[in-house]
């Protein structure tokens, strides 16, 4: 908008540097800074060379890669049925659907962990199974909504016509519509990998030392064996592996990619036969994803097993002494508050940088870029590392702020500030300009032009990142593993630990915790929709 | 009045004006004719301030304005598409240029009344602009420019995608509040018979795709 160096009617200096700096210092100081000194106190010939050498390393590489890919191939059978149900058809539920799978989607990765630890017997919920079965509820919400998209646009005259060539429906589907549906699958599958390679929350309620990603292993190496060097190691090893999936996945989708004359959504009333089909698609996606989500409400009114229903575990909530003399070291209901103030803080942080970034990346015209592609790389970098990278900087005075309260809420800020420049952004452009202009002609001076014509169509987009960010924060686990201090610990963080104890109790302590950290997330998920927004995201 | 001298401007290696002038007495209406490309929104948009000319200076009132930001300029722009503010209603609309000016609420609530009279819009204060007719949008942009008194308004196409009827008799509507307010204007449009309808003089753009400037057309 101010790229033109014609405009008499810039925005002053003072404004642009005031949007500017705050982001772009938040993301030098918290992100830039911390990753430089991850690299540089981590990263030395001797760890790089210790780290690779270790069989260990090549077990937790190879383990990764594999349950990841198999967690991918499983997402997107699953998620096939589902997808052509939704794409195709028009049936009572249709929304009902999208709207439960995109709430797992944005599920707290360790309440689907715990749910997976409430369904499954114990001699089985520390298998890879279980892993791969948390992940595909996880992300069928991804291969419907992405498949489902390309295929409900695709002309159902192009399988007529095979059809009047004489292909069966078999043939059809895997002639026609399967080609055409590549880069949609190719995309959804990119995405699947990289939320399942870099699983953290999952992998550390479901999965064992032998059975750990890159992501959990940088996290047991800096805290448990206290070796930085190799956890940087690990970092960057995953950091390459994610740069060489983007790089791969571009050049599937380059060389899959079709022009077609995508039709309007034309969604059909099913008839006959189909019915069955798409009723067993769609209640088995509904199956997939609740079942677990029932075990872990379940489980929570279980608290001493087999022996019949209690609401103990609910009501124990507020004690920290488990019995006269036994106290735990978590505490669940200070960890509800700590969650809640810590989702409110990081929900501030995240909207006030997140929406003077936007101002700021449309006011500083084609050098906004590098503000907008700069906040965005903490999605790419894994929370672990963020948080990682933030525990061994923020170590020595003047900068020894591992004992803030708002350090926690900043790193959630980190991961939640892309998804408000996200929803912000694209409406902030797609203002038109002669708006401005018009507050101009009538005797606004640029600032107020400004605000009058962008500021009233960012309301609905803050609102939706102010949601998503609160969803992330209240789920966020990676970074927080590393930031949070004892006494301060947020729901996922006690969840996790309660989930590490023995005792029936205590297991039933974090199946109601899950259940309350659930349903907050689907609430905020369900206004956030209300509010309009349709994108949401997991962290 | 209005006095443009000497305006060149090139977009893309393209000259679209090569210094071209134009004189507009106070309380003058002037069209300026020509087809799409021949830079009569150009024109507009340096008079206003939204556009910097490679050459050229702008008056008003026989004050040099051209190197001040629009908002400082005191000319009113009647958008093609009008540019309503969506989050505000009729009312608030029409009256965003005197708040801009410091005017009292007082004040500016008789301003709005007069206004919307005058463009037959009485009782549609409260009214939201995303449910206003095609007619009656153009009337509140047209309100609303006119409410602050500008020295000059400038018109961009004005009355586009308003069927035939409705553009001719929303034309003489304008014509005559121009009139009668003696605004100095200049209203830009590709129609003939438009530009008869509602100046007092036309003035016709060539095309210009070859870089040889425009020319000053006689008076009618």
């Amino acid at each position: 908008m101010d790229g033109d160096r014609r405009s008499l009617n810039r925005l002053p200096r003072w404004f642009v540097a005031a949007v500017t700096v705050p982001p772009a210092a938040f993301l030098v100081l918290f992100y830039v800074w911390p990753f430089a000194t991850l690299m540089g106190r981590g990263l030395s010939p001797g760890a790089i060379a210790d780290t690779l050498a270790r069989d260990a390393t090549w077990r937790v590489a190879w383990f990764t890669l594999w349950q990841a890919c198999a967690s991918t191939a499983l997402t997107l059978l699953v998620g096939l049925a589902p997808a052509w149900a939704v794409a195709r058809f028009s049936f009572p539920g249709r929304r009902l659907l999208l709207s439960v799978l995109t709430a797992v989607f944005v599920l707290p990765t360790v309440v689907v962990g715990a749910a997976f630890v409430a369904l499954l017997p114990s001699s089985l919920d520390r298998s890879v199974w279980a892993i791969i079965g948390a992940h595909v509820v996880f992300n069928i919400a991804v291969v419907v909504r992405v498949v489902g998209a390309v295929w409900e646009q695709l002309p159902a005259d192009l399988e007529h016509a095979a059809a009047t060539l004489g292909a069966g429906p078999w043939r059809t589907f895997r002639s026609v519509t399967l080609p055409l549906l590549t880069p949609a699958l190719t995309a959804a599958g990119a995405i699947v990998f990289l939320f399942t390679f870099t699983s953290f929350g999952v992998i550390r309620v479901l999965g064992t030392v032998d059975r750990a990603t890159i992501e959990v292993e940088v996290w047991r190496r800096a805290t448990q064996l206290g070796d930085v060097g190799g956890a940087a190691v690990l970092a960057l090893v995953q950091l390459a592996a994610l740069a060489a999936l983007a790089v791969v996945t571009a050049a599937v989708q380059r060389r899959t990619a079709t022009t077609i004359d995508l039709a309007t959504g034309h969604r059909a009333r099913p008839r006959g036969r189909q019915r069955w089909w798409i009723a067993a698609a769609v209640g088995g996606a509904f199956a997939i994803v609740a079942v677990p989500l029932v075990a872990l409400v379940e489980r929570s009114l279980r608290p001493a097993g087999a022996d019949g229903y209690s609401l103990d575990a609910w009501r124990s909530l507020g004690a920290a002494e488990i019995r006269p003399g036994l106290r735990i070291s978590v505490d669940p209901l200070d960890a509800i508050r700590t969650s809640a103030t810590t989702a409110l803080w990081a929900t501030a942080f995240a909207v006030l940088l997140g929406a003077a970034a936007t101002i700021a990346i449309t006011a500083l015209g084609r050098s906004g870029r590098a503000l907008d592609t700069g906040l965005m790389l903490p999605l790419g970098t894994s929370a672990v590392t963020i948080g990682f990278g933030m525990l061994i900087t923020f170590d020595t005075p003047p900068v020894d702020w591992r004992s803030s309260w708002w350090l926690v809420p900043i790193g959630h800020a980190l991961v939640a500030v892309p998804f408000v420049v996200r929803s912000t952004l694209g409406v902030a452009r797609s203002i038109d300009p002669d708006l401005r202009a018009a507050a101009a002609t009538l005797g606004a001076p640029p600032v107020r032009a400004w605000t009058t014509a962008v500021l009233p169509a960012l309301r609905r987009p803050i609102a939706t990142g102010a949601g998503l960010a609160a969803a992330i924060s209240l789920g966020e686990f990676g970074a927080t593993s590393f930031l949070s201090r004892s006494g301060e610990e947020t729901l996922p963080i006690a969840i996790e630990r309660l989930l590490g104890r023995t005792g029936r109790l205590f297991q039933a302590q974090a199946f109601a915790l899950s259940t309350i950290l659930a349903a907050a997330t689907v609430a905020i998920v369900i206004a956030v929709d209300a509010v309009g927004g349709d994108r949401a995201r997991r962290s | 009045m209005l006095d443009v001298r000497d305006l060149s401007i090139a977009f893309d290696g393209r000259q679209v004006l090569e210094r071209w002038s134009l004189h507009v007495d106070h309380g003058e209406t002037v069209a300026l004719l020509g087809a799409s490309g021949s830079g009569k929104s150009t024109i507009l948009r340096i008079v206003a301030g939204l556009l910097a000319p490679d050459a050229g200076t702008v008056e008003i009132d026989g004050r040099d304005v051209s190197r001040l930001p629009t908002h400082r300029r005191d000319v009113g722009l009647v958008f093609q598409d009008e540019q309503l503010f969506p989050h505000l209603d009729v009312a608030r609309n029409v009256e965003f240029g005197l708040r801009m000016a410091g005017v009292g609420p007082a004040e500016r609530a008789a301003r709005v009344d007069e206004m919307l009279a005058l463009v037959g819009l009485e009782g549609f204060e409260r009214r939201r602009v995303d449910k206003l007719s095609g007619g009656e949008a153009k009337r509140v942009a047209l309100a609303r420019s006119l409410a602050p008194g500008p020295a000059v308004l400038l018109l961009d196409e004005p009355l586009t995608g308003l069927d035939r009827d409705l553009r001719e008799r929303l034309a003489d509507e304008v014509a005559a509040i121009l009139d009668r307010l003696r605004t100095t204007a200049v209203w830009v449009t590709h129609d003939e018979s438009e530009a008869t309808r509602v100046a007092d003089r036309i003035v016709r753009l060539a095309g210009s795709s070859t870089g040889t400037g425009s020319t000053e057309g006689g008076s009618t």
